[in-house]
């Protein structure tokens, strides 16, 4: 028998029965948002209450506004809007999830709050109403995003059908260069293996590189997993992970905390463990990265130049090469540092945490804003440690907008929006057409090199700022 | 849930690659309940109306007859990737799209397309091309989707076949929702609980401190 991955391992620990290939697997915890409303009306619809309402969270953060919670939610003006943050209210206490809502001291990111609260653990299967739930795969468990019926699913029954992804490796090694960070990682390798590698598979990432980030760090990288078509992302849990977690609200406490901690130690993949596949990228030499183009996979280093579409491979990625470079109104052969922007947004599940708002705070302390850029931390808790740490103060004598927390300009749900057709350096995950208001020109980057842009007003080199 | 068994109609080739589900149903549009009639306008919204929802760009396939009338597409790689959001799902459906056939499908909104009556088909690149080719001969043409005999029926007669997970097929032949599948397993869920709680205690959710 060779050895099991950490992905089969917390896979076959979670099996409650299997029907024509598909398994019915049982699922720790559900993470939902005001964007739920039909998983709600669907368990109203068939007359059933939560089966274990104490494993659901809910969160307050699509539809939050950040300029203002002053007038709580009857001081929401848009109609629908206010219309979607009273009904999840309503939603979750009449069926008694947990919910940290719009007046919660604790509300944030469903991909924020649950890793500060200690919600998210090793081993567990975590599922969430949003596709960025990889996130908490950084913690060495099986962590993905369902649809609202698949939702709804497991709010009846406490489980999902499932069909068995395969395994894949990501090994990222080496050290991390001066002005490189956990974006550039995750935006290097959907550059270098494309967005669809991860199709059917369970990403675990794994390496050197991987073994001496923090967990805001392994969260960025798991975060955006799904923008490779990886369902799942995920990294063994070690020592950095049990420092992370210990003392926090939901972690287990004493004899408890021993046990989890001896069994997530036999949870990294088996040294003889078989992979469906392996891929290597080596950190060393990687630059900065920003998107160019209307997918993530369009991603070149800062020092890069936009490509020419007849040097596509294929008719194909030819069309799709012009198409990008007509959407976001750019001409092949300019240099990446030549692009001039028009907004700068540092928040998102991918780069709202501590650490990120430390990076920006640290490239905005060296200039002024040239133009509209916000700062949207991603939950309150890390609002209120980065103004223990005067961390705003930086920001708002910059020029910058420090704001309140939530999916803000990343989603554009909540009223926030680009300005017809404006071009944004985004520490998002997305760069889709539209993605942040009609016409929007998204370039994603780290939060280090947007807060850099913020202040030339262009894509710039953070390595080069005095 | 709407049973899908076995449906003739025509077919729309779709060839841009990469459709993310924001292209599907725009993100101001989550919002919208099930059954809103302005569902119906969502699916590529930006690419067919303006703003503030007047049409535009004629050009753009779907806003062209006999598309307007499309139940099938014919796409290529990576269709639905991205957010998942069902309303993508809603929207196709409002549309009249019953099923997608593509060469690879986002995992998160293939599953959605089947737990809501629609039929996602996935078949080689180069059969979508050739699908493509046919129907861009032949405008208007239908495509059959038979789930029942796993085939598709290109205009010209040829037969591919594709693969769909049995129970996947299973719960669409039927109509079947897949919570009243997984109630007979109760027993069997409340038996797995007690045991994965007796063995790993400290995965239940603890009291917060």
């Amino acid at each position: 028998m060779p050895g099991k991955t950490l992905f089969d391992k917390i896979w076959d620990s979670h099996v409650v029965a299997e029907e024509e290939g598909e398994t019915l697997v049982y699922v720790d915890r559900l993470l939902v948002h005001e964007g739920s409303r039909h998983s709600f009306t669907m368990l109203r619809n068939i007359e059933m209450p939560p089966y274990r309402a104490e494993q659901v969270f809910g969160f307050a953060d699509h539809y939050m506004p950040t300029e203002t919670t002053e007038g709580g939610i009857p001081g929401v003006r848009d109609n629908k809007i206010r219309g979607m943050l009273e009904l999840m209210e309503k939603n979750t206490s009449e069926v008694g999830v947990r919910y940290f809502g719009f007046h919660d001291p604790d509300q944030g990111i469903l991909h924020v709050v649950p890793p500060e609260q200690g919600i998210s653990q090793p081993g567990i299967f975590l599922c969430g109403a949003d596709s960025h739930t990889s996130t908490h795969g950084a913690f060495g468990s099986i962590s993905f995003g369902v649809g609202a019926s698949e939702a709804g699913h497991i709010m009846a029954t406490q489980c999902l059908w499932q069909q068995r992804p395969s395994p894949l490796r990501i090994n990222i090694d080496g050290t991390l260069p001066f002005g490189v960070h956990a974006k550039d990682i995750i935006l290097g390798v959907i550059a270098k293996f494309g967005v669809g590698i991860g199709v059917g598979k369970a990403i675990e990432f794994a390496g050197s590189c991987i073994e001496t980030m923090s967990m805001e760090q392994r969260m960025t990288v798991c975060n955006m997993t799904i923008e490779a078509a990886g369902r799942m992302g995920m990294i063994a849990p070690d020592e950095t992970t049990y420092e992370y977690l210990e003392g926090r609200p939901y972690a287990p406490k004493g004899e408890l905390w021993k046990e989890a901690v001896e069994y997530w130690g036999s949870l990294p993949s088996d040294e003889d463990a078989v992979f469906a596949d392996e891929k290597t990228l080596e950190v060393e030499k990687l630059d900065p990265m920003v998107t160019w183009g209307t997918n993530p996979e369009m991603t070149l280093p800062i020092t890069g130049t936009i490509p020419f579409p007849e040097d596509a491979e294929n008719e194909d990625q030819r069309r799709e090469i012009q198409g990008a470079l007509d959407y976001m109104d750019l001409q092949p052969g300019m240099g990446m540092e030549e692009i001039e922007i028009e907004r700068v947004f540092i928040g998102s599940c991918t780069n709202s945490r501590i650490e990120d708002i430390r990076a920006a705070a640290e490239v905005a302390a060296k200039g002024t804003a040239k133009v509209e850029a916000w700062v949207v931390p991603g939950s309150k808790s890390i609002k209120r440690q980065a103004e223990a740490e005067g961390l705003d103060q930086i920001f708002t004598e910059s020029g910058f907008d420090w704001r309140e927390p939530g999916c803000s300009l990343c989603t554009a749900l909540n009223g926030d929006l680009l300005n017809d057709g404006q071009r944004c350096v985004s520490t998002s995950n997305r760069n889709f057409k539209g993605r942040q208001g009609p016409n929007g020109k998204t370039h994603l980057a780290s939060p280090a090199m947007a807060a850099a842009a913020a202040i030339t007003g262009k894509l710039t080199d953070v390595r080069t700022l005095e | 849930m709407k049973s899908f068994t076995k449906l003739t109609a025509i077919a729309c080739p779709f060839d841009e690659i990469n459709v993310d589900t924001n292209q599907l149903c725009p993100t101001r549009f989550n919002k919208l309940p099930i059954g809103d009639p302005y569902l119906k306008k969502v699916m590529f919204h930006d690419q067919r109306f303006t703003h503030d929802g007047k049409p535009r760009n004629t050009d753009f396939i779907f806003n062209r007859e006999p598309y307007k009338k499309a139940e099938i597409i014919v796409a290529d790689h990576n269709w639905g990737i991205g957010s998942s959001r069902e309303s993508a799902v809603y929207a196709m459906a409002s549309f009249g799209i019953k099923s997608v056939i593509a060469a690879s499908f986002g995992d998160i909104h293939y599953n959605n397309m089947t737990k809501n009556g629609l039929c996602p088909v996935q078949l080689s690149q180069e059969a979508c091309h050739e699908l493509r080719s046919l129907l861009l001969k032949n405008i208007g043409a239908k495509i059959t989707v038979d789930l029942e005999e796993l085939k598709v029926i290109a205009p010209d007669g040829t037969e591919y076949e594709f693969n769909m997970h049995p129970l996947k097929r299973r719960c669409l032949l039927k109509g079947l929702d897949d919570i009243s599948l997984t109630k007979q397993y109760m027993d069997t869920i409340k038996a797995f609980e007690a045991n994965h709680h007796k063995s790993k205690p400290f995965m239940t959710v603890q009291k917060p401190t």
